[in-house]
């Protein structure tokens, strides 16, 4: 919470930096304690904390499934693993619905992204200074807990979609399929290079909206909750409706977290399965 | 917002955990709820089946049992004509049974009344040569006159 020593925008400043661990412009590899010195890290440097909660969080999804993948069984299943296959049939279900061809590694691909991204954006959900607190209390400068509020990770993902769909669009329609399915349309082949131009600017959207959707989504959640807790500091009336706030967020964000989870989920699928469409004309 | 190399980490997990869930957890829990399904169709269809033969074999029963109703009306007719034909075969038995023991009764009645009318003409033969004897006073020799006694009786 905001103290008297600190001011709101510290605070702000404070629960949207990513524990930093990078070179520092002296030469020294170590965590930086300042936004500027984060700044001045350059690409090298790697965000700690979101990247360990996002590693955290996978392998609790596939600790989770795989106890239900080894308990599996095919007679009279119990309520967990119940729970896990329809989390899985539900996404498979939509993702066969979407993705017609024969590839055994979008659905799958497409219930972790789901579930991973779920739970990633669960952290949300955990009171901002929880942890935060308890990092600083263990010596821990900056901790934010919600890896899909840096874009890092989001984009990681999006970007690894990108190339599964150049892949998969090569693969498919060979390199110059591919470039002709960019080239020759909207507008007659003449204007190649103008359709090239168009077409170009749609395939490059598809990462960048994909990961800056779920980013910026959970990005302005956490600025909302952050500021809702900048409350707290207040008088009655402000802590009261900080409360109230609080709880109608939370409330509010529980939607967003599984839309938003789903959405990237079902778009990364859309987009396998346009890379895989050949012989279209759209 | 700073770009750094948690995008190529991050990037990596993701390969990471999507194979290790398609490799790991895909096949087993796909597998078992394939089998549940086909388990769960194979039930149904059984099911069905089981539905459709129950239906045959209802019908099969009421088909017994109309059979049944049948040969039992068709036993009771044969029965009740067969009585009926042994009512009239008994009357008819009596009738003539009737009829041949008036006959002998008439029959024997006749033998009497000719025995009897055989004896009154023997008494009355007697009776006549008595009276005769009576008439004449004399005795006549039976002996004698047998031929004209009998020719006597013969009339009467």
């Amino acid at each position: 919470m905001a103290t008297g020593e600190v001011t709101s925008t510290e605070y702000i400043q404070h629960h949207l930096t990513n524990l930093t661990y990078g070179r520092m412009p002296d030469g020294t590899w170590q965590f930086a304690h300042t936004t500027e010195e984060v700044a001045s890290m350059g690409f090298w440097a790697i965000h700690v904390d979101s990247f360990a909660w996002s590693l955290g969080l996978g392998l609790l999804f596939l600790a989770v499934f795989g106890i239900a993948a080894r308990k599996a069984t095919s007679g009279v299943p119990g309520g967990f693993q119940c729970a896990i296959e329809m989390i899985i049939e539900m996404i498979e279900d939509i993702a066969k619905d979407i993705f017609t061809y024969k590839n055994d590694y979008v659905a799958p691909m497409a219930v972790t992204v789901f579930v991973w991204v779920f739970l990633m954006n669960l952290m949300d959900l955990v009171p901002v200074d929880w942890i935060p607190h308890l990092a600083t209390l263990a010596g821990i400068h900056y901790m934010k807990i919600v890896p899909t509020t840096d874009v890092n990770v989001t984009m990681g993902m999006a970007l690894t979609i990108f190339a599964m769909i150049l892949i998969f669009s090569v693969w498919k329609k060979g390199l110059g399929g591919f470039l002709a399915e960019l080239s020759f349309h909207p507008f007659p082949k003449f204007l190649a290079p103008i359709n090239f131009l168009l077409e170009g600017v749609t395939l490059l959207t598809k990462p960048l909206s994909l990961g800056l959707r779920l980013f910026g989504n959970l990005y302005a959640g956490e600025l909302i909750f952050v500021l809702i807790c900048l409350l707290f500091s207040g008088g009655a009336v402000l802590v009261a409706s900080g409360i109230f706030l609080q709880w109608a967020w939370a409330a509010f964000h529980v939607l967003i977290i599984t839309l938003q989870a789903f959405i990237f989920s079902v778009l990364s699928v859309v987009y396998l399965a346009q890379a895989y469409d050949t012989g279209e004309d759209h | 917002m700073n770009i750094n190399i948690t995008i190529i980490w991050s990037s990596i997990a993701f390969l990471i955990f999507t194979w290790s869930c398609y490799y790991f957890i895909w096949p087993p829990i796909m597998a078992a709820i394939r089998t549940r399904q086909k388990t769960i169709a194979d039930g149904i269809e059984n099911a069905e089946t089981a539905a459709r033969d129950v239906e045959q074999a209802e019908q099969q029963a009421s088909e017994i049992m109309r059979n049944a109703r049948l040969e039992a009306q068709t036993l009771l007719d044969q029965a009740r004509s067969q009585a009926t034909a042994l009512v009239e075969a008994a009357k008819t038995e009596g009738r003539e049974e009737g009829e041949r023991l008036k006959a002998a009764g008439v029959a024997e009645i006749e033998q009497e009344s000719n025995r009897i009318r055989e004896s009154l003409r023997g008494d009355v033969a007697t009776l006549a040569v008595q009276g005769a004897e009576r008439i004449l006073e004399s005795d006549i020799d039976s002996d004698k006159h047998r031929a004209m006694l009998e020719k006597l009786a013969a009339e009467l």
